[in-house]
């Protein structure tokens, strides 16, 4: 198996040298990077051991994913890759099916880990809107695989560095024009790390309740996450803090699910979790197959309540 | 504003909206016995962020003086199906039926709704959900995209179109990138785009009642040689172990969670 890797954010990158040294443990074959107009990340790469290749574009637009295809579809061919590895962040995603058309294979999206079966890898993913876990197999000669970030261990520092070299490409002039990148507002937390979480749910109905909410988490010593409308619809928490489908995938020591319905596309993303303990206001909603415990209850009488004994 | 796109005779053409939108069984009416998915009975729906999708392409019906056309490639339940997006505002309805779309493998859709797309005139824009409701993959706009050798751009928070030329903002993790792109383009939206409406009484009323074009694969010109790139080897659903214990009390709770949290 002739691998190549890619991602744009170079932790990502690390984390597809891991996963791909795996499959190459399994295959056999060759695993190689490749870096698009960044030289430092193919330093950075080249540390971890591999053998990196600097793709310089002669009109680079790196928010044209044509283009962006494009160039990783000159480097497979050139390098002669049966399998690219990318990460599933939303770039990514975007450039796995835009890639697996020109190369004519099969893609995979949001692949979370993979085992071997008849000395192949097959690789599983959620479905059904995480209701289930299918297990895929592919049976094109060229493949592209999207690996789910931190589904992977990455890469540490190699004792001895990778050989970095140039390869030119040749790309037609973009379409896609990038007036202006905004950053989004710096949250830097990791709910994915957290061993105790405080999960807000649309049954949190107004600010005052979510300050109480987050009075919890602070005696509990937990970080806030929420569900996905919390953060996209109300917006009162960056999408950094969605657990989910669309969101983080969490295995806190403990959970605590506040209002949260526990519908599929969000349970994808705390079933790994140790104990989950739920507060629902319907005894039948979804988060009672979810939950390890569930107090049936009315969470604006009993976020006061809360608050005061876990402060106590 | 709106917008005409103005031809070399000066005469004033439309372009039309396309939302493309998947058929999903309703994830909450998914039942599991012995780890596998029971589908029987369960009714099938539009996926919810495609719904989204129709809501704003809506919106840009009137920049672009256009009609709002959704297409699926489906199986036969589809029909029935798609009245959902009529009754929400569709114009218009083409779909491509057939028992081969059953699983809905992307590289298959991509094509063909690419092989429809090319046999819709003045299309200039389409729009997917940034993922569809049951496999969540994200594929499709883009090898689309790439089939038509258009330009494309997923993610998109916010489209707006004028002179030809569409700006639109894609949200990203970390990031937002304004984009400006020439139609045709093809986009992918997230789902807080805008809200979904729940299509009124007259809605409803009038879908029943607005074009519907049936495609089959052969219409297309689309053989099923070589098979789907992709083979499911299974299809369970995580083992659970979890108690599903209701509790009496905060009493109750608090002493778990202390318990449950652990030394601090
Ligand atoms: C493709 C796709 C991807 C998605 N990805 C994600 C994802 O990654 N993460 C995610 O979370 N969602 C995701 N969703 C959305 C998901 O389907 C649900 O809509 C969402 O999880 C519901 O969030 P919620 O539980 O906060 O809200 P609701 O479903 O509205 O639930 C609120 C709950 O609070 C309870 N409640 C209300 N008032 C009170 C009260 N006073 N006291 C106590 N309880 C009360 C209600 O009984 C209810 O159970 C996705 C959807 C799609 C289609």
């Amino acid at each position: 198996m002739n691998i190549i890797l890619y991602s744009e954010r170079p932790d990502l990158a690390s984390e597809l040298v891991t996963a791909g040294r795996a499959i190459m443990d399994i295959c056999g074959g060759a695993l190689q990077a490749l870096t698009i107009d960044d030289d430092e990340q193919a330093d950075f790469l080249a540390a971890r051991g591999v053998s990196v290749h600097r793709v310089r574009s002669d009109q680079p637009s790196p928010a044209d994913v044509a283009q962006l295809a494009s160039a990783v579809h000159q480097t497979a061919v050139a390098l002669e890759a049966d399998m690219i590895l990318l990460a599933s962040n939303r770039r990514g995603r975007e450039l796995a099916g835009r890639l697996a058309q020109k190369l004519g294979g099969g893609c995979l999206t949001d692949v979370g880990r993979f085992e071997v079966l008849d000395g192949r890898p097959a690789f599983s993913r959620n479905a059904l809107g995480g209701a289930v876990e299918d297990v895929r197999c592919m049976e094109t000669g060229k493949q592209v695989i999207a690996l789910t970030p931190h589904s992977f261990a990455a890469a540490g520092v190699a004792t001895g560095p990778g050989p970095v070299s140039d390869l030119p490409v040749r790309l037609s002039p973009s379409l896609v024009r990038l007036k202006e990148t905004i950053r989004k507002g710096a949250d830097a937390v990791d709910i994915e790390k957290a061993d105790i979480l405080v999960v807000v749910g649309q049954g949190i109905e107004n600010k005052e309740d979510l300050t109480k909410a987050a009075q919890i988490a602070r005696s509990l010593g937990a970080e806030v996450a929420c569900t996905k409308p919390v953060a996209t619809d109300r917006k009162w928490f960056s999408e950094e803090r969605i657990i989910g489908l669309s969101g983080k995938r969490c295995k806190p020591r403990l959970a605590l699910l506040l209002g949260v319905s526990g519908q599929v596309q969000f349970t994808v993303g705390i079933r790994d979790a140790g104990a989950i303990v739920a507060v629902n206001l319907d005894e039948k909603a979804n988060i009672a197959y979810v939950a390890d415990y569930l107090l049936v209850g009315d969470l604006k009488t009993l976020l006061p309540e809360l608050v005061k004994r876990f402060s106590a | 504003m709106g917008f005409v796109v103005v031809s070399d005779h000066g005469k004033e053409e439309a372009m039309n909206i396309v939302v493309a939108m998947k058929q999903v069984p309703d994830l909450k009416m998914i039942r599991i016995r012995d780890r596998r998915p029971l589908l029987e009975d369960v009714p099938f729906m539009m996926g919810e962020i495609d719904r989204s999708a129709l809501e704003a392409g809506a919106e840009l019906r009137e920049a672009l003086k256009g009609k709002l056309i959704v297409l699926s490639a489906g199986t036969e339940p589809l029909e029935d199906t798609v009245k959902e997006a009529l009754a929400a505002g569709a114009d218009e309805a083409i779909l491509i039926l057939d028992e081969a779309l059953r699983d809905g493998e992307s590289a298959l859709v991509a094509q063909v709704l690419a092989a429809a797309l090319a046999r819709m005139p003045d299309v200039g824009i389409i729009l997917f959900g940034e993922g569809s409701a049951d496999n969540y993959s994200g594929q499709v706009m883009a090898r689309v995209a790439e089939i038509l050798s258009w330009p494309q751009v997923g993610y998109a928070r916010e489209i707006r179109i004028e002179g030809g030329v569409a700006q639109i903002t894609r949200s990203l993790e970390d990031c937002e990138e304004l984009l400006e792109v020439p139609l045709p383009v093809a986009v992918s939206v997230v789902a807080e785009i805008r809200q979904p409406k729940t299509p009124s009484v007259t809605g409803i009323l009038r879908a029943g009642r607005k074009p519907k074009t049936l495609w089959t694969l052969a219409d297309l010109n689309i053989g099923l040689n070589g098979g789907a790139p992709v083979r499911t080897i299974s299809r369970l659903a995580p083992v659970s172990s979890r108690l599903g214990q209701v509790i009496g009390s905060v009493d109750e709770l608090v002493e778990i969670v202390k318990a449950k949290r652990g030394p601090s």
